[in-house]
């Protein structure tokens, strides 16, 4: 059974925690944008953390639900509606059979994310679900979604119909994820320090820390380009290629940063000004572009204490939500 | 003789090591090295390990570590003095890789223009570029884009300073560098020819066949000989 697209949105693929340990065959980890969004997804349904979910740009999709489901959609908002009523953020819901999800209007955030309880039928590609564009494998047939594609639900631990009163289309179940605290202050990002971080100049250094950057139009899964001041090198700096991270802010010829996101190349060589921390992710996943960045600066150590916060956090919802799955299940 | 090793954290989630910065035989096996004794020995946590020209670069979900080691330090400072352990207790060489012969048409698109600049022949290019056996430095920027050196100085090109559409075969060189297409994509080096055989096969169960360390000697062949081992 399954989740038919009636008309595809801007960019819809199929991702999932990312791919990793083939990174030396020049293949990157990929997977969603914002992992924390897409894990509380995928806990709320009752999935496992990493299970395959949907990742959506604005404009969205319409998809047509050709059985009953357990869904959520987390991250940005773009107005979710099923049959023209709106749909709330961050919480499950029992969908009807032949009911129609479509995304009115974006009010905030870049991506936005539907788990399904069950999860996604399609063969892992080295080890993962993710949808890896440019080698056109992994996910969906290796690319994004296109009108009348259709999804296939994996293995229902529930019976969904059941939860359902009669005469709805809907029914959110009364538990939510709070998140408020993970996306507050979200140009605030904080950086360490990358290895050539001491070779600029003390302006730029200052420039960095103190100056608006704002966000490319051209930015995408790849990397997010910025657009602010010139940063400068006390002298040119030469640099042969070698491993890059997922936040690493690289600093171009032309003075300009750009951020490397889910989708970056496995190894770069431009000078590494600093790191975007890993809890800072996903509020960077979730800026769109002529949205502003303020840099602020921390330690490693300071940023570990940060995730795993986020991480006891998450533990703890995952428990909650299992819980709260299986009393209903018992008594419905 | 031991290189110097500097490790450093590359944010919260991974860590390199680096060791200089030059294309060098004894940095890159030395890093690939190192890269093989963890592979063999992983923490807990540990996500992966890229190799490139003269670093090695090790991915780990800090999460997992802190939780099955319990360090008393910051789990940065954990993964260093691992790494640390890791650069004593490896090998001072990898074991020699793979020889592969891969046989190219000389008719790229930029080598007339790279024989005007060099004021060489043709044929002189493409015997100073064939007649060399290199080494697969690392594998990256593309699925299986092997970065081979390095060039004789006398064809060492530099990059171009707008990137074009290169298909999928093309090889190529920048700078020091010469390396193969595997899949079309932008690019900015120099094409001098097309190889038939393909670097990336996303069917296979390993969908790239060459690994730094592995050699490379390439060897010319007619535009016929292409296309028919094309087809």
């Amino acid at each position: 059974m399954s989740i038919l697209v009636l008309k595809p949105g801007l960019l819809d693929t199929i991702q999932d925690g990312g791919r990793f340990g083939y990174s030396n065959w020049g293949i990157n980890p990929g997977g969603v944008m914002d992992r924390y969004a897409a894990r509380v997804a995928n806990m709320l349904v009752g999935n496992s953390a990493e299970e395959a979910l949907l990742e959506i740009h604005f404009p969205g999709p319409q998809l047509l639900f050709e059985q009953t489901a357990l869904i959520t959609i987390c991250g940005s908002d773009f107005t979710p509606m099923l049959d023209d009523k709106p749909l709330p953020l961050w919480q499950p819901i029992v969908v009807r059979r032949n009911t129609a999800l479509h995304f009115d209007a974006l009010r905030n955030g870049g991506r936005c994310y539907l788990a399904i309880h069950g999860g996604i039928d399609v063969e892992k590609w080295l080890g993962s679900y993710s949808t890896n564009l440019k080698a056109e494998a992994g996910g969906f047939n290796g690319r994004r979604l296109e009108k009348l594609d259709r999804l296939f639900q994996g293995e229902c631990r529930f019976y969904f119909p059941a939860w359902l009163p009669n005469e709805k289309d809907k029914i959110a179940l009364n538990w939510r994820a709070d998140t408020t605290k993970v996306y507050e202050h979200p140009h605030e990002i904080y950086i360490t320090e990358g290895r050539e971080w001491h070779l600029l100049k003390e302006s730029a250094k200052e420039d960095l820390l103190n100056c608006n950057f704002i966000i490319h139009p051209s930015s995408d899964r790849m990397g997010y380009q910025l657009k602010g001041e010139k940063l400068q090198l006390q002298a040119a700096v030469e640099q042969v290629s070698s491993g890059v991270n997922f936040g690493t802010i690289q600093l171009l010829p032309g003075g300009q940063l750009v951020i490397l996101m889910a989708d970056h190349q496995t190894t770069g060589g431009y000078p590494r000004i600093g790191h975007v921390i890993s809890a800072h992710l996903p509020k960077l996943a979730q800026l769109r572009p002529s949205d502003c960045v303020q840099f602020c600066r921390t330690t490693v150590a300071a940023a570990e204490e940060l995730l795993f916060a986020q991480q006891r956090e998450l533990t703890i919802l995952q428990r909650a939500c299992n819980d709260r799955l299986k009393q209903l299940s018992c008594s419905v | 003789m031991q290189i110097p090793v500097t490790i450093f954290s590359l944010g919260d989630s991974a860590a390199t090591i680096e060791l200089g910065q030059q294309i060098d035989p004894v940095a890159n096996d030395r890093a690939l090295a190192i890269q093989q004794w963890l592979f063999k020995h992983p923490f807990d946590g540990m996500l992966e390990a890229v190799l490139a020209y003269s670093s090695l670069t090790i991915y780990y979900d800090p999460y997992i570590v802190k939780r099955n080691y319990q360090p008393d330090t910051p789990v940065c400072r954990w993964v260093e003095d691992r790494l640390r352990k890791a650069c004593n207790a490896a090998q001072a060489e990898a074991p020699k890789g793979a020889l592969h012969r891969i046989p190219v048409y000389y008719g790229g698109d930029d080598l007339h223009d790279m024989a005007n600049t060099k004021s060489l022949g043709l044929d002189e290019i493409i015997a100073i570029h064939s007649n060399r056996r290199y080494r697969v430095y690392m594998i990256g920027f593309l699925p299986g884009f092997a970065y081979l050196g390095k060039v004789d100085t006398r064809i060492a090109t530099p990059r171009k300073l707008k990137p074009v559409t290169v298909a999928a075969g093309s090889v190529a060189i920048a700078g020091e560098q010469t390396g193969i297409y595997p899949l079309e994509s932008p690019g900015g080096w120099n094409v001098v020819g097309m190889t038939p055989v393909t670097l990336f096969n996303g069917k296979a169960r390993e969908p790239v066949f060459m690994k730094p360390g592995d050699e490379v000697e390439f060897y010319a062949i007619s535009k016929e000989e292409f296309q028919s081992a094309q087809n």
